[in-house]
């Protein structure tokens, strides 16, 4: 078992199960904003339902936190050894040559889109952890559409979420479909998933992107 | 053409090494890349200066001797070939043309362009071959049908011929491409399903201990590899690891 631990092919299989179980995620909430959008009553439901079922606050939402903690901290590991392995750097490399820059540089997307994180568990999670067990609020199930337009007012906030977007459709147009081949899957349906990725790459950090953009654009006006 | 060269020079494995420029006036366009390095170092040796050291034995793209990083790119710029088969037609007059050692931590640098790959050596030996019986009644190979796909596909991962060019072009300088072919080539067969469970997990923990790096996928070892080998032999190696790790 500790050899399966410290073999590299295991590190990569943690590192695609635990990226596809966060595109699992980014579809369920790239859909419940897009409720913010589309019907606010049904959004202030659906976040209240995921703000307060024991089961999503507290099976849910510590694995979502593991997931993520263990994605980095394996991507971090990864990339300490893959650097070591190098030993001395060339002098000149082409890696343009034969391979795409987001695949070369998933370290790095990684890293705004852990940055971004920060941000977004400051903006939410931390605010809505301090409404519900520090200050002891009443519930209030429709608190959160109001709350949500009102975060991205400012311009600063609304920009640094779509450069963030944009990064993060960098880093699953690469890791979503290299996920597979890592866990041993390459066969005649690798391109239409490839095409899929791709798909998905866009459209989703697209959608996210829409939303701020779209609530910013549209304060609520008291 | 007149060519210059930034070539690096190391005097042995503990020194380091440094590029040094050189100029060659007279390289001919139909010169192979080696035969410009040959003409460069009979320079040198008139001048009583130490040639440029580089790995080369048959010249004809098959041994997986040569192994050099010209330009950023091992093998050169042209697809599917050895630097032996790469010709100075590649270059134009007045380029200046890089050359390094294939860089990975697990083959160091014994002298200038020369690199101890004995590390793919010791991957083959952990498991890179089958057990037959030489008793002198072996049963012929072709007595057992095998789907013609299947033996394509056992030949292609076969033909990698361990020049180090996936490791030299990796990002990581991961080992998983020669690996996973080395794995593949007895993996498709029924005579290397005997020992299959035990080859990939011998192979692949030696990988790990000679300190290759990990696979990101990028597929810059598919596209540099002079034989072709693919990445399905990649995914092939992870399945039959993970099999091998579920068997226990």
């Amino acid at each position: 078992m500790s050899g399966l631990i410290k073999s590299s092919i295991a590190r990569k299989v943690v590192m695609a199960l635990s990226g596809l179980f966060l595109v699992i995620f980014l579809v369920l909430h790239v859909t419940i904003n897009l409720a913010s959008v589309i019907s606010p009553e049904f959004f202030n439901e659906a976040s209240h339902f995921m703000g307060y079922n024991p089961l999503v606050q507290f099976i849910m939402q510590p694995i979502l936190i593991a997931g993520v903690i263990v994605h980095f901290v394996m991507g971090f590991v990864l990339e300490l050894q893959n650097k070591a392995a190098r030993g001395i750097g060339y002098v000149k490399y082409k890696g343009s040559a034969n391979a795409p820059w987001v695949s070369r540089n998933m370290i790095y997307s990684g890293l705004v889109i852990l940055a971004f994180l920060g941000l977004h568990f400051y903006d939410f999670w931390i605010h809505e952890m301090a409404y519900k067990y520090v200050e002891a609020n009443p519930e209030d199930p429709t608190r959160y559409y109001a709350e949500t337009v009102e975060k991205f007012a400012p311009f600063w906030r609304t920009i640094l979420y779509v450069v963030s977007f944009v990064l993060l459709s960098l880093h699953l147009w690469h890791g979503f479909a290299s996920s597979f081949q890592s866990m041993g899957v390459n066969n005649k349906y690798t391109p239409g998933m490839k095409s899929f990725t791709k798909l998905f790459a866009v459209i989703v950090p697209l959608a996210f992107a829409f939303i701020a953009i779209y609530h910013h654009l549209n304060p609520i006006t008291h | 053409m007149k060519i210059y060269l930034k070539i690096w020079r190391q005097k042995d494995v503990d020194s380091k090494g440094k590029i040094v420029d050189y100029t060659l006036n007279n390289v001919e366009s139909d010169m192979s890349f080696l035969e410009m390095l040959d003409v460069l170092n009979e320079d040198l040796v008139a001048k009583g200066e130490e040639p440029v050291e580089f790995d080369h034995d048959c010249r004809e793209g098959i041994c997986g001797t040569c192994s050099l990083m010209i330009n950023g790119q091992p093998h050169g710029p042209d697809r599917l070939i050895t630097v032996c088969q790469l010709h100075m037609r590649s270059f134009n007059d007045g380029d200046t043309i890089v050359i390094e050692p294939f860089r990975a931590k697990a083959f160091p640098v014994i002298k200038d362009l020369i690199v101890d790959r004995t590390a793919f050596d010791r991957i083959q030996q952990a498991g890179g071959y089958i057990s037959v019986n030489t008793s002198g009644n072996p049963v012929d190979a072709n007595a057992i049908p095998i789907k013609k796909h299947v033996a394509d596909k056992a030949m292609d991962a076969a033909t990698c011929i361990g020049c180090g060019a996936c490791v030299a072009a990796c990002k990581n300088a991961s080992a998983m491409l020669f690996t996973s072919a080395k794995v593949s080539q007895f993996a498709l067969l029924p005579q290397g399903r005997v020992e299959a469970t035990e080859r990939v997990q011998n192979m692949v923990r030696q990988m790990d201990l000679e300190g290759f790096g990990n696979c990101t996928n990028t597929g810059a070892c598919e596209v540099e590899c002079p034989k072709g080998i693919s990445l399905e032999n990649i995914a092939r190696m992870n399945r039959e690891y993970l099999s091998a790790a579920v068997e226990g």
